[in-house]
């Protein structure tokens, strides 16, 4: 990496990469294949806290106890990445790495603020997933630096998930999508985390949203007072699979959906 | 330091349950390399962006796409293909597609029945939702997935009721 710079590719799950290589979209001097540094994979959980190595797989983290266990909105957001073939190959850290805006692991760890683990031949450095992400495919990852691993808070006692999102087919990037985390006691959400994907240059969080629900009372009067806060947090652009104005009301329908589904029963506690 | 880019390599795996050591060259994906350096033809390759599904092989196990793995990736690998999988399952899914026409032109059918076989082996109890699920990253342009799904259900419950 510090030989080649810019002109070498991180080879991790390649699920987007050799697509793009077999397109001529990308022509890299060289590639750095990733595969096989053990050290890159795995999740575990120490001092309270939850590692998710860089090359753990897509169906690793579906399939994971732990996570189930303690990160629920993760294994809300894993079945709804592509196909079950590319969850066999595609990578935690690949696709916080390439920084998709429609796609649904960045959103997650904007949402839990996780911590991204980035290092060098200098040593490493942290920053918060709130900070990473920089725009459409930008992170502030230096083209000397490999992303590690990601490390989160695990959710609290009572606290439930819901990822929720509309797409074309079911495994599409999604027109919109969000990623929830709250705490439920009845009709209430509290200690509110969100992030919406799909309708920026990166994951977005809502603070006019979160503003609006924290500790009150979900009822139709406030779920209107949702939807008018949330025109104050996102603004989609239009393109030539959604227009703007469907993506905002995409957003509405997966925001509404959502905060029903956590006062259900929403993932698992 | 030696800056020279590596453009070829050796690699060794298994194919099929045979041992094979082969020249690559490290640009091969791992389609390409099983029709054009082994001519196992039966591994279709459609839209070469992992897309189509039509290019699905188990590597070590899992399905995967083979147009979005290299083939020097594969060192030390398992791989099957088509051209093996002639199992109780693969055999049953075949019968069941052949029964119902879940095929027409045929070119989506040997990475459909990889990943039906995926389902019926880890997940017999499947349900139709669960099954189309399974199978949404496999793109067949005739059938329209009904009889596809049709076909997978038959083996999935002849798996559960015996």
């Amino acid at each position: 990496m510090d030989i080649y710079s810019d002109g070498a590719r991180l080879l991790a799950g390649g699920q987007s990469l050799i697509a793009a290589l077999n397109m001529r979209l990308d022509a890299p001097q060289v590639l750095i294949d990733l595969n096989g540094i053990g050290e890159l994979v795995g999740i575990a959980q120490s001092n309270g806290r939850i590692r998710i190595g860089a090359m753990t797989r897509h169906a690793d983290i579906e399939n994971s106890a732990l996570i189930a266990k303690t990160l629920p909105l993760l294994s809300q957001a894993a079945p709804l990445i592509a196909h079950p073939a590319i969850r066999n190959r595609g990578t935690f850290g690949g696709s916080l790495a390439l920084a998709d805006p429609a796609a649904e692991w960045p959103a997650c760890c904007a949402a839990l603020n996780a911590e991204i683990v980035l290092a060098s031949r200098k040593g490493e450095r942290r920053v918060r997933a709130g900070e990473f992400f920089n725009g459409l495919y930008e992170t502030v990852r230096r083209s000397n630096e490999l992303l590690v691993a990601v490390e989160f808070e695990p959710a609290l006692p009572g606290e439930r998930a819901v990822c929720r999102e509309l797409a074309p087919r079911q495994g599409d990037y999604a027109w919109a999508g969000i990623a929830i985390q709250a705490l439920v006691e009845g009709r209430t959400l509290r200690n509110l985390q969100l992030a919406f994907f799909g309708v920026g240059d990166r994951p977005v969080t809502a603070p006019h949203v979160v503003a609006v629900l924290e500790g009150q009372t979900v009822n139709s009067e406030l779920l209107a007072a949702v939807r008018n806060a949330l025109e104050q947090d996102i603004a989609p652009a239009s393109d030539p699979q959604c227009t703007a104005e469907m993506r905002m009301h995409y957003a509405g329908v997966v925001l509404e959906r959502a905060i029903n589904d956590l006062l259900r029963n929403g993932g698992t506690e | 330091m030696n800056n020279a880019v590596q453009t070829a390599t050796t690699v060794t795996l298994v194919v099929n349950g045979e041992q094979l050591t082969r020249q690559v060259s490290v640009r091969r994906n791992l389609a390409d390399f099983l029709r054009e350096d082994l001519g196992l033809t039966g591994t279709h390759v459609g839209c070469e962006h992992g897309v189509c599904g039509a290019c699905t092989v188990k590597v070590n196990g899992a399905i995967v796409r083979a147009c979005l793995m290299l083939a020097v990736q594969l060192d030390g690998a398992e791989v099957i293909t088509i051209e093996c999988a002639a199992n109780d399952v693969i055999t049953d899914l075949r019968r069941e597609f052949h029964v119902r026409n879940a095929l027409q032109c045929g070119f989506c059918t040997p990475a459909m029945l990889l990943t039906a076989a995926d389902i019926v082996e880890n997940n017999p109890q499947a349900g139709r939702a669960e099954i189309r699920e399974h199978l949404s990253g496999n793109y067949c342009r005739c059938t329209g997935y009904q009889s596809i799904i049709d076909a997978v259900e038959a083996v999935c419950r002849s798996r559960t009721k015996s």
